[in-house]
């Protein structure tokens, strides 16, 4: 086994210091040693987008990362987004939009979204195909997702 | 699917890092954006005894503007960077304008300038517009720094002129003269897929509106990047007509290029699409080169 490396990470408003293997994937540290299961793997070589949350505000692949290069940086993974009680609006949006069906791949797609929408309040279609082409569902054939990310720049917008 | 045990270094400057692989040589893989790289250890097709990450070394992202209206990209710079960069988008439009065709917006957060053309994947992006645009890059080890123009860089299938013990640490570019334009067209099974085509053209035009150069440079045809050298020669000179431009296509991807079959496309369907594309490529940017 490799030596263990220290690292502090803020993830979701909350500081934790742990030490890691560096082979140990960022998806599996938020999973395993943090025990936020709401980061999806799917894939693990980055084509299926399940595992996307925020590294200091920007959408990327957590499958693609060593845990170790989070050390000193921000995360934000889908358990920081909203509660059952408090749906951030664009979970509410895929709610009344029907933009799941079994939801394995709803973790990626809404932070992939975050950031999305506030660089672009008012997408078009092609942008917001464009935007959600990192991010495979098996269910919906996409089409609900779509109507789910238009209510939700509405609703961001009102 | 997991990566390998590796030995891991997270060096604060740039001389630490080149005194690792000076060390370690062939046994160290420098892990840049990684966005290649981690799925290669996720598979364990790729399992090098060290790694050198060059994340924490805050010097090398940059982009400058260069004295004679070229600019310069510090290895390190992400993607998005990139993408979202004022100088790029003045002074490098095809830059500007390929970036959003590189993977997904996922990727193009963590993936690096200087990482994609180590990297050397044929069906890149930046490997073929680096060429097209007539790029060059700096390489530095330990025993000094060495420029590489981009049409001598590139080997083959993921394969440079980099040394083990180096690291690109600059890609520069010149300004395009005037009466010049620029293109890029590629076609993907999906919009983040690797391209089955993809082609970079860059047109110089005379005074008189004839073609000065062109320079017509395709990804995923072959081992690297590959430039059409008969069909713009059969450009040199001539008066931009659409027949020209057809026939020009035409001897591009029937001479030029010479494509593979794989799973996910015939050879003669490549020198289709490789053919249409020329010539949508050529048009566009001979109309910008018109201003």
């Amino acid at each position: 086994m490799s030596d263990l490396y220290q690292l502090s990470v803020t993830i979701n408003d909350t500081e934790y210091q742990r030490s890691v293997e560096p082979r140990m994937l960022l998806s599996d540290f938020l999973r395993h040693d943090i025990g936020l299961s709401g980061t999806h793997v799917g894939c693990e070589h980055g084509v299926c987008g399940a595992c996307t949350v925020l590294f200091d505000g920007q959408p990327i692949r957590s499958c693609l990362m060593f845990a170790v290069q989070a050390d000193g940086h921000e995360i934000l993974t889908v358990e920081g987004l909203g509660t059952p009680d408090d749906l951030h609006v664009i979970q509410e949006a895929f709610w009344e939009a029907h933009g799941l069906q079994c939801g394995f791949c709803t973790p990626g797609f809404l932070m992939t979204l975050v950031p999305f929408l506030e660089e672009n309040p008012d997408p078009d279609e092609a942008e917001i195909r464009h935007a959600i082409s990192g991010n495979i569902c098996r269910c919906t054939g996409y089409q609900n997702i779509v109507e789910a990310v238009k209510l939700a720049a509405e609703n961001m917008r009102a | 699917m997991k990566p390998p045990p590796f030995e891991y270094y997270n060096p604060r400057s740039l001389d630490e890092a080149l005194s690792h692989l000076a060390e370690h040589g062939y046994d160290a893989k420098i892990l840049a954006g990684g966005q290649s790289l981690v799925p290669m250890l996720n598979f364990r097709l790729a399992q090098p005894a060290v790694l050198v990450d060059l994340n924490k070394i805050a010097d090398l992202a940059y982009i400058q503007a260069g004295n004679s209206g070229g600019i310069q990209v510090g290895t390190m710079t992400r993607h998005a960077q990139v993408e979202r960069d004022p100088i790029i988008a003045e002074r490098a439009p095809l830059i500007h304008e390929t970036m959003p065709m590189i993977a997904t917006s996922q990727i193009r957060s963590r993936g690096t300038f200087g990482g994609s053309i180590a990297h050397a994947d044929p069906s890149a992006e930046l490997v073929a517009i680096s060429v097209a645009l007539e790029g060059k890059f700096r390489l530095r080890s330990q025993s000094g720094e060495r420029e590489v123009p981009a049409t001598d860089f590139f080997l083959g299938m993921f394969t440079t002129q980099l040394e083990p013990e180096e690291i690109l640490v600059e890609a520069s570019f010149p300004s395009l003269p005037p009466g010049t334009g620029w293109a890029i067209e590629e076609i993907a099974r999906r919009p983040h897929d690797f391209a089955l085509v993809g082609v970079a053209v860059v047109v110089t035009l005379h005074s008189d509106q004839r073609i000065q150069n062109a320079r017509i440079v395709f990804l995923s045809v072959g081992d690297g990047p590959v430039v059409a050298e008969k069909a713009a020669e059969s450009l040199r000179d001539q008066a931009p007509s659409p027949n020209l431009l057809r026939a020009a296509a035409e001897i591009a991807a029937a001479e030029d290029i010479d494509p593979s079959n794989d799973i996910h496309a015939s050879a003669d369907y490549r020198r289709h699409l490789a053919k249409v594309l020329t010539r949508q490529a050529l048009e566009t940017a001979i109309e910008r080169a018109k201003g």
